[in-house]
């Protein structure tokens, strides 16, 4: 098959590539791009490993085509922090031990934060309610949820 | 998955070309939150994927005096947010806020919802003779089928319609605007679902080459969605009530009531509404409706447990939409 040029702007950057049209977002990022941040859970939409921003909104990257994403905005957990220091919720995630294995750290962080950039004092019946695509099966979650409000605690 | 050819049109007329007069070798692509996970299953293997979402004019959410009028490609986060939704069709707006997470509904279109495939686990597993791929049976009706129908009369296959989003617009007298080769035409969301037999039937009675462009609903009425689920959030309903009536002097009239998750189809209540029409609108006569709602009901052997769901589903579907104390919250 052959492949299709897709112009698109990751974490800022104009980036280029070449992918068949059934690679998916997550399998350019990862094999492709080398962002390896976003992780392959379940491949169907069910764990949120994959979750990156698609021009500001939360999806999984697992089902979105690659080519869908021409002359569009992705972000992902590579875009989180800034030379200056970690962002305010990956500082918060290891205060607050939230992570044991792992695996589902970078969509949980993607995750809050698009829900703290819209909106940033959540309740933690909305923080559970946003993440509730996301799962972990180490931490119990009730580290994640108080690492989420701890951060939006921590930039007001 | 399947390899394909990927086709972005601008228009509907270009889009309508691209697809074929039978199921199978072509899929319209919205949100592809069902599609690609079909394509990975290699339940659907198409050749051509039409991606709907270069046509200008698909999205968006207009509302008039009498009508909310939602275009095909919006997605259903939009939908859940939007004020006029929220203040009209709190039915809607609940409903498409309960499909799966944030990623889903920011991804998730309105036609994909009315569109999407069953998600029997017999259907999805392409290494069993499902009915519906070409088998001789519905391998549910005497296998693991805790999450099928219980209304199971005159069915060939015993699957539940999946769509959270159909039960409370049928409720709501929402009409579908389709497009295919030969121009437009209307269908009441009432008369959008089939239950399918084989291999060439969806769950909808669109031809294959028709595109869904847009559903209007008509505002005014009291309407409600409830879902029974394990989890609070981020699952499928185990069933699922919407109700829709007008209010006037206290009393429930031209009432409409639809089940989910509960036959192949939404399936329309007529005995619950009929329990309602005319009564005072309170915990007596909500109860009373969901008791009529289970009439004709036939459980296949793990689905019995439904029934009750259905009953408390549709109580209180009815005592939300008309604005009653929600006792079962604390
Ligand atoms: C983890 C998970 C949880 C989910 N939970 C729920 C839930 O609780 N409730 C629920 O209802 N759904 C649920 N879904 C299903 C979800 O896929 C749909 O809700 C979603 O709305 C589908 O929209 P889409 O735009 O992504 O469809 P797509 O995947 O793009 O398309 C689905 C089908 O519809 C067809 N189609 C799309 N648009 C049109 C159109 N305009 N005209 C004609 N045909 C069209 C496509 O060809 C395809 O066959 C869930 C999915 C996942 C992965
Ligand atoms: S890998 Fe995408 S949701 Fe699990
Ligand atoms: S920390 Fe291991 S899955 Fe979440």
């Amino acid at each position: 098959m052959r492949k299709i040029h897709v112009h698109a702007q990751i974490n800022g950057l104009p980036t280029d590539f070449l992918c068949e049209p059934r690679q998916s977002l997550l399998e350019v990022l990862r094999d492709e791009l080398r962002l390896t941040g976003a992780k392959e859970g379940c491949n169907n939409g069910n764990c949120g490993a994959c979750n990156v921003l698609l021009d500001g909104r939360l999806v999984n990257a697992c089902c979105v085509l690659a080519v869908e994403i021409e002359g569009r905005t992705v972000e992902t957990v590579e875009g989180m922090a800034t030379p200056q220091g970690l962002h305010p919720l990956q500082r918060c995630f290891m205060q607050d031990a939230a992570l044991q294995c792992g695996i589902c750290t970078p969509g949980f962080l993607v995750a809050a934060k698009a829900l703290l950039d819209r909106f940033p004092h959540p309740s933690e019946q909305q923080v559970r309610h946003y993440l509730a695509g996301n799962l972990c099966r180490c931490t119990g979650y009730d580290k994640i949820v108080r690492a989420v409000m701890d951060a939006a605690e921590s930039s007001s | 998955m399947k390899n394909f050819t990927y086709y972005r049109p601008t228009t509907v007329e270009q889009a309508v070309a691209l697809l074929d007069n039978k199921w199978g070798p072509v899929e319209l692509l919205a949100g592809g939150t069902d599609l690609h996970d079909l394509q990975k299953e290699y339940i659907a293997q198409p050749d051509k994927v039409v991606s709907l979402n270069g046509i200008r004019g698909l999205s968006g959410i207009k509302a008039s005096g009498s009508a909310i009028t939602i275009g095909a490609n919006t997605k259903l986060a939009d939908i859940a947010e939007n004020s006029a939704v929220r203040k009209h069709l709190p039915g809607l707006a609940e409903a498409a806020s309960q499909v799966g997470g944030p990623q889903i509904r920011n991804m998730g279109t309105l036609g994909g919802n009315l569109c999407q495939r069953n998600r029997c686990w017999y259907f999805r597993d392409e290494h069993v003779p499902c009915l519906l791929r070409g088998g001789e049976k519905c391998l549910a009706i005497n296998g693991e089928n805790r999450y099928h129908a219980c209304f199971t009369d005159s069915y060939a296959c015993v699957m539940v319609h999946p769509s959270t989003l159909a039960p409370v617009l049928i409720a709501l007298a929402a009409k579908a605007t389709v497009q295919g080769p030969k121009g437009k035409r209307e269908i009441e969301l009432s008369r959008f679902f089939q239950a399918p037999a084989k291999a060439d039937e969806r769950e909808h009675v669109l031809a294959a080459n028709e595109i869904v462009l847009s559903v209007s609903i008509p505002i005014g009425s009291k309407n409600a969605s409830y879902e029974v689920r394990h989890k609070q959030s981020y699952d499928w309903p185990l069933v699922q009530a919407a109700a829709a009536f007008d209010l006037k002097g206290g009393k429930a009239s031209n009432v409409r009531i639809v089940l989910g998750h509960v036959a192949p189809v939404p399936l329309l209540a007529g005995d619950a509404a009929k329990a309602l029409e005319g009564q005072p609108v309170n915990e007596e006569t909500a109860a009373e409706a969901g008791k009529a709602a289970i009439k004709g009901a036939k459980p296949l052997s793990q689905t019995g447990y439904k029934l009750q769901l259905v009953q408390v589903a549709v109580k209180r579907a009815i005592l939300t939409a008309a604005g009653a104390k929600k006792y079962w919250q604390v």
